[in-house]
């Protein structure tokens, strides 16, 4: 369970998986799209609208992964005080707010012709609206504690008490009468014909392996700059020492 | 206490997280049902029957287009037809204005707007709910998809 945990292992592992997750997913996101934009059929009441579905879903399902994502690493730093989790959390953040933004951007765009208007504060949007605040207060908060030299901890507890949004968010449609559909896709059941689905699984697919690939990205941006710190720290003690051994010589 | 072993500090941690989740989760899960009401974007025709909201007051009704009411008056702008919740709670709209492109008879929708004095519904802007399924246009009709069942399904108490 901790072989990973140190992180010059995770970064010769990172090495490569890093340009696979990014290839493959780049791959496999193009084909999807492209299959979602050109080869699938109008819906039956949507029309052409329908073809928002295979950039809406992916994200919104990404967005909710990655506080996912935030919460188990806040707990993995809380519990077992793992030196990659705050960094992996950090390195979630920004593409978990940019897919929730894509999220809620598509939907508004759907929004207009299918429903008859951009926004309404329903159960489903205005969770999802908190869930894009949540990830701004996040990284607001991580980047400041990890700047200041402040305790990572106080960021982990935030990414705890913020997954208290996820189960909200998924359940929105079901508990309140909501503008937004019910969900879809349930254990087991699809309500969605299989021209739609299976497009839709490819762009999950390629849009996670895009996900994967920029956290580990940006996991090893950070991890560098912590070294580029580490070893600035040590040359300013260096650039002292020198002065105070000269002055034992002499004495 | 003194014959027992002392804690790890480690399992002291984690026990110290999983209570501390158990709690958030229980508070927001007990915020979440008592909005349980408040929350809800609209009403049912049923809820509007059982407690009529003031005349003029604003409000969202939700619920099915009743296949066979809609029509279009005269001007040709403003339409008519009656919402359905359960049996026989039904509420007549008023609407003037450009419709959704998903507003057919059979399927769901939310009207803003408010009660008259007669009791019909003015509705100031409608709003079309779609349902779970998406399906394709050659395919419609032959797997026996119904509006009407999804309108059920995706409204809460609407049974």
């Amino acid at each position: 369970m901790h072989i990973y945990a140190n992180p010059k292992r995770f970064l010769s592992l990172a090495k490569w998986l890093t340009p696979l997750f990014l290839w493959s997913g780049i791959l496999v996101t193009a084909l999807s799209i492209g299959w979602g934009l050109t080869q699938v059929p109008p819906d039956r009441l949507m029309g052409e609208s329908v073809r928002i579905l295979f950039v809406h879903v992916p994200s919104a399902w990404l967005g909710m992964g990655g506080w996912t994502g935030i919460a188990i690493a806040s707990a993995a730093l809380l519990i077992w005080k793992h030196p990659l989790a705050s960094v992996a959390a950090r390195a979630i953040a920004l593409p978990g707010m940019v897919f929730t933004a894509i999220c809620l951007a598509t939907g508004s765009i759907w929004g207009r012709p299918t429903w008859g208007t951009w926004w309404v504060w329903d159960g489903r949007l205005t969770s999802m609206l908190v869930l894009l605040f949540l990830y701004a207060g996040y990284i607001a908060l991580s980047q400041a504690t990890a700047r200041e030299g402040g305790a990572p901890k106080i960021a982990a507890i935030f990414g705890l008490v913020g997954a208290v949004n996820i189960p909200i968010i998924n359940r929105s449609v079901v508990w309140w009468n909501s503008l937004h559909q019910p969900p879809s896709i349930t254990a087991g059941k699809s309500a969605i014909d299989s021209v739609f689905l299976v497009p839709l699984f490819v762009a999950v697919l390629g849009f996670t392996l895009l996900f994967a690939a920029i956290v580990l990205m940006r996991m090893r941006a950070l991890i560098a700059e912590q070294q580029v710190e580490a070893r600035l720290r040590r040359r300013a003690l260096d650039d002292d020492m020198p002065v105070a051994t000269s002055r034992l010589e002499n004495a | 206490m003194s014959g027992s072993v002392p804690m790890k500090a480690k399992h002291q941690r984690m026990a110290l997280v999983i209570v501390a989740l158990i709690a958030i989760v229980a508070a927001g899960l007990i915020a979440t049902w008592a909005l349980r009401n408040q929350a809800n974007y609209f009403y049912l025709p049923e809820q509007i029957a059982a407690e009529p909201p003031a005349v003029g007051q604003a409000v969202r009704l939700g619920g099915m287009v009743q296949p066979g009411s809609l029509e279009t008056e005269a001007d040709g702008v403003t339409v008519a037809f009656v919402v359905t919740g359960n049996e026989a709670s039904s509420v007549p709209v008023r609407y003037s204005g450009i419709l959704p492109d998903l507003f057919v008879e059979g399927s769901g929708v939310v009207a803003e707007g408010s009660l008259q004095a007669d009791g019909t519904f003015l509705a100031t802007n409608l709003l079309a709910k779609h349902d779970e399924n998406y399906v394709p246009k050659e395919l419609e009709g032959l797997e026996g998809h119904r509006a009407a069942d999804s309108v059920a399904e995706t409204t809460v108490g609407l049974d």
